[in-house]
């Protein structure tokens, strides 16, 4: 990917109730926001599976933004707190796999603040902008040909490609 | 690609251009074509309108010419029209889950101003859709039955009209009020404008009629504690407070108030704002309903000490209404549908410390003043100054607290017109010099502006500019002893001072204090200054985002006394179509569990905040209920062997959306 015109892409995950009907709210009210995002909708929060993240992420994505109702707002009383719980635990992963931490976010965004969902995607799109491409895929290839050159020069039989391991973990 | 039943998939993609809502930022051909290059689509077509009726028959025709089927709509917010698209495809033949919506216009193109970002940004979010749209399976919609009964929450004059509405037409209304007396604001009020008719002539029939009426039951000084449950089956928990007074035996002769050990009456009493007192024994207002008594435990001495003569008592008699035994009641209903109307609160004029209110004693609010010259007043309708005097001149001081940054931003609607009508009313009652002093005078609606025009002929004097102070110190002898306002003259383009005897505050409303509990407790959202969100602001006024519970009134935000009639009426007949649907048709999203792959982990049991998984210990096996299932997703992201599905936002579903937004550069 040429650094020069190298854009983010962030994928977002929106829960139906509270995050994503502030992001219609924010398209009603003609705000005017970064055009590096795509919102994925769900229906809770709670529902963004861990793997999603690490999917977007695997696919090319330079950041992931997770969208829920504000603590005890959740329309389904507490699936936030759910979420709360597996974002902390992905920001513990990401860490010890070398990516930065600040590449996830998790915000709670009710269904009026649309003025919110426009300054939390600007400020997303910024900080990703600072931290540059992440190349996931482009890394776990790199990663395989590595690996793959140094079997050969070892002469290892039935070479299994530990980057592609690692992707059917994400995967599952 | 090959759908589940093996037939090669036949996918329609349309573009909807929305008039230039989204045709003039999005490229909506560029988008057709590249859609028409993805696999499995078979027709790509970009239209003006798709929401319109050529625009659903397009769809209709093309699922059969074309046999199609997948469809793929990229328009509005799929919060929207997702409804109408799949009453389309239905229409073709399809099932209608079969179908996916691409959001462009509230996510893509009113968001965004570069054209080429955002046409890709379309492109990429509907190759997400066609991806995902490959993987549906045709779903069956579930119906759940309405529960006839409905609750109103609150009984002002919105309340009071849905409860009627409704319990007109045969439905079993409860309706629950907090105060001990239905009735509200409007019964505080004189006149109504801008018809000036007595506001008690035109309440006072329907609160008797709200008592009398054998489909209501009306439960006042009572809160709604606790709602369980979901549209068609809410199981809500009111809480009874003690009276100590028993309603059906209070025959409301106020003996018992006579009698009270308190000979005069000592404590502020609500209705009249402050300006009158009342006994610890009390009737709320003359025309209050229920027409019962009521006692307040932070004055009464027996119920603060037990060591009361109990006077009252004895005038009771055999009535025996008055029971200082009794207590604090919780009440379980069971209702299938709810209508929220609990009202304002007025600004407090004391975060405005410029204009004096709580210092100089002669500036009011407009309630204050409206209870001043109302006949049930305290002064029997004589409007009087602290001093007992008459006033010679009043000023009204227009937007206190509203439009302002400062303070609150919105515009109260109400409080001009407000005005213009106790400043006629002066006029006419004692021929004061009557000045109003508006930022701009806004009177609108029917008959508005012929009513400023009436209080223009009735010689009111109109003084336009924000008023920067109100003060009680002379700079002349006219100004002696008067209170002084300031403004700055912006017609005549000057600051002026002038005398008045008594300034009244034109202040705006306020969401309820308790707004946010009671927003949580009826799952409700709220907007960003406290009025309860309707789910749209044109095509679903009354409705919230929690299906069955409904807005009427000034909970939603200001207005006046027409439109807050209009909305009960609306979100009584909302309630009556949907009770008179007989059930409502549920999303298929429930999650289920596939038996075999289960691990019998338990993990998921205690995440369903709805009890719906159960645990079968001799198969070692969880299953999940779908009757009870809400469609949160929260046990399928959770569940460690991936053995929880969830129909219509499935893993692979969403695996294929997050391939799709990033697949296109
Ligand atoms: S519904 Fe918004 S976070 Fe659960």
């Amino acid at each position: 990917m040429p650094e020069n015109n190298w854009q983010p892409r962030i994928v977002a995950f929106f829960c139906s109730w509270c995050t994503y009907t502030a992001a219609d709210l924010a398209g009603v009210s003609r705000l005017k926001y970064a055009p590096n995002i795509r919102i994925i909708r769900l229906m809770c929060s709670g529902r963004v599976d861990p793997q999603f993240v690490l999917e977007a992420l695997a696919r090319g994505a330079d950041g992931v933004l997770i969208g829920g109702c504000h603590p005890g707002d959740c329309h389904y009383a507490e699936g936030n707190f759910k979420t709360l719980r597996r974002y902390q635990m992905l920001r513990r992963v990401l860490g010890a796999m070398g990516i930065s931490e600040e590449r996830i976010r998790l915000e709670w965004i009710s269904a009026s603040e649309g003025e919110r969902v426009r300054m939390v995607i600007n400020d997303l799109v910024e900080r990703i902008r600072i931290l540059g491409p992440l190349d996931l895929p482009g890394r776990l290839a790199a990663c395989d040909a590595e690996l793959g050159a140094s079997a050969q020069a070892l002469r290892l039989p039935q070479y299994r490609q530990p980057a592609a391991d690692l992707r059917e973990v994400i995967h599952g | 690609m090959k759908v589940k039943d093996d037939q090669p998939l036949r996918i329609g993609f349309y573009v909807c251009h929305c008039g230039h809502n989204i045709a003039g930022v999005v490229d909506c051909a560029a988008v057709a074509q590249y859609a028409a290059t993805l696999e499995g689509v078979v027709l790509s077509r970009d239209y003006k309108y798709m929401c319109s009726s050529p625009g659903q028959e397009l769809i209709r025709e093309d699922i059969r010419d074309h046999n199609l089927n997948r469809v793929v709509v990229a328009s509005c917010s799929p919060l929207l029209h997702e409804h109408t698209f799949r009453t389309a495809v239905a229409a073709g033949g399809l099932n209608p889950f079969l179908f996916q919506m691409v959001n462009i216009r509230e996510h893509d193109a009113w968001v965004h101003t570069d054209k080429a970002a955002a046409t890709d940004k379309a492109k990429a979010l509907a190759a997400a859709a066609i991806r995902r749209v490959a993987r549906h399976r045709p779903l069956e919609t579930t119906r759940a039955p309405i529960h006839p009964d409905v609750l109103v929450v609150g009984g002002g004059i919105s309340g009071i009209h849905a409860a009627l509405t409704l319990a007109n037409a045969g439905k079993k209304v409860y309706l629950v009020e907090r105060d001990p007396s239905i009735g509200g604001h409007m019964a505080q009020f004189d006149k109504t404008f801008p018809t000036l008719d007595c506001a008690a002539c035109i309440l006072t029939p329907k609160m008797s009629a709200v008592r009398a009426h054998k489909n209501i039951v009306l439960w006042t000084y009572s809160e709604v504690a606790k709602v369980e449950g979901y549209v068609g089956n809410y199981t809500v928990t009111v809480r009874r407070k003690a009276r100590y007074v028993q309603e059906e035996l209070c025959v409301g002769c106020q003996e018992c108030v006579e009698a009270c050990v308190f000979k005069e009456p000592k404590f502020p009493d609500r209705f009249n704002v402050g300006l009158s007192r009342r006994k610890p024994i009390y009737m709320p207002f003359p025309q209050a309903v229920p027409q019962a008594v009521v006692i307040d435990p932070e004055r009464c001495i027996e119920l603060k000490t037990g060591k009361c003569k109990k006077t009252c008592l004895e005038a009771c008699a055999d009535r025996h209404a008055i029971d200082f035994q009794q207590k604090e009641e919780l009440v379980q209903i069971h209702v299938g549908s709810m209508i929220v109307a609990t009202g304002y609160e007025l600004f407090d004029p004391r975060r405005l410390p410029h204009y004096g209110y709580g210092r100089y004693p002669d500036v009011l609010t407009t309630l204050e003043c409206e209870r001043l010259i109302s006949s049930s007043g305290p002064t029997g309708g004589e409007l009087r100054l602290h001093s007992g005097q008459a006033p010679t001149a009043v000023g009204f001081v227009l937007c206190a607290g509203s439009r302002d940054y400062k303070t609150n931003r919105w515009c109260s609607r109400t409080c001009c017109m407000h005005s213009m009508k106790l400043a006629q009313i002066i006029r006419e009652r004692t021929g004061a010099e009557v000045t109003l002093f508006y930022i701009d005078i806004r009177a609108p609606g029917k008959g508005g502006e012929e009513f400023y025009d009436r209080a223009l002929a009735q010689g009111v004097k109109f003084v336009r500019g924000r008023v920067a102070e109100v003060s009680d110190c002379p700079l002349s002898p006219a100004e002696q002893g008067k209170l002084i306002v300031r403004v700055e003259d912006t017609l005549a383009g000057m600051v002026r001072r002038i005398p008045l005897d008594m300034v009244v505050l034109a202040v705006g409303m306020e969401p309820q204090a308790n707004a946010q509990e009671v927003r949580r407790i009826m799952n409700m959202s709220c907007s960003a200054e406290g009025w309860f969100l309707e789910k749209h602001p044109k095509m679903a006024p009354v409705s919230t985002f929690t299906d069955g519970v409904f807005i009427a009134g000034c909970c939603q935000g200001p207005k006046d006394i027409p439109d807050s009639i209009a909305q009960a009426g609306a979100a009584a007949a909302e309630a009556l179509a949907l009770i008179d649907a007989g059930g409502i048709d549920q999303e298929p999203n429930t999650a289920y569990i596939s038996e075999e792959d289960c691990s019998g982990c338990k993990s998921c049991v205690d995440l369903c905040p709805y009890k719906a998984i159960a645990f079968d210990p001799v198969k070692e096996k969880a299953s999940i209920n779908a009757a009870l299932c809400k469609g949160c997703g929260v046990c399928v992201a959770a569940c460690p062997s991936g053995s929880i599905g969830q129909n219509l936002f499935e893993d692979q579903e969403v695996f294929e959306e997050i391939e799709g937004v990033l697949a296109h550069a």
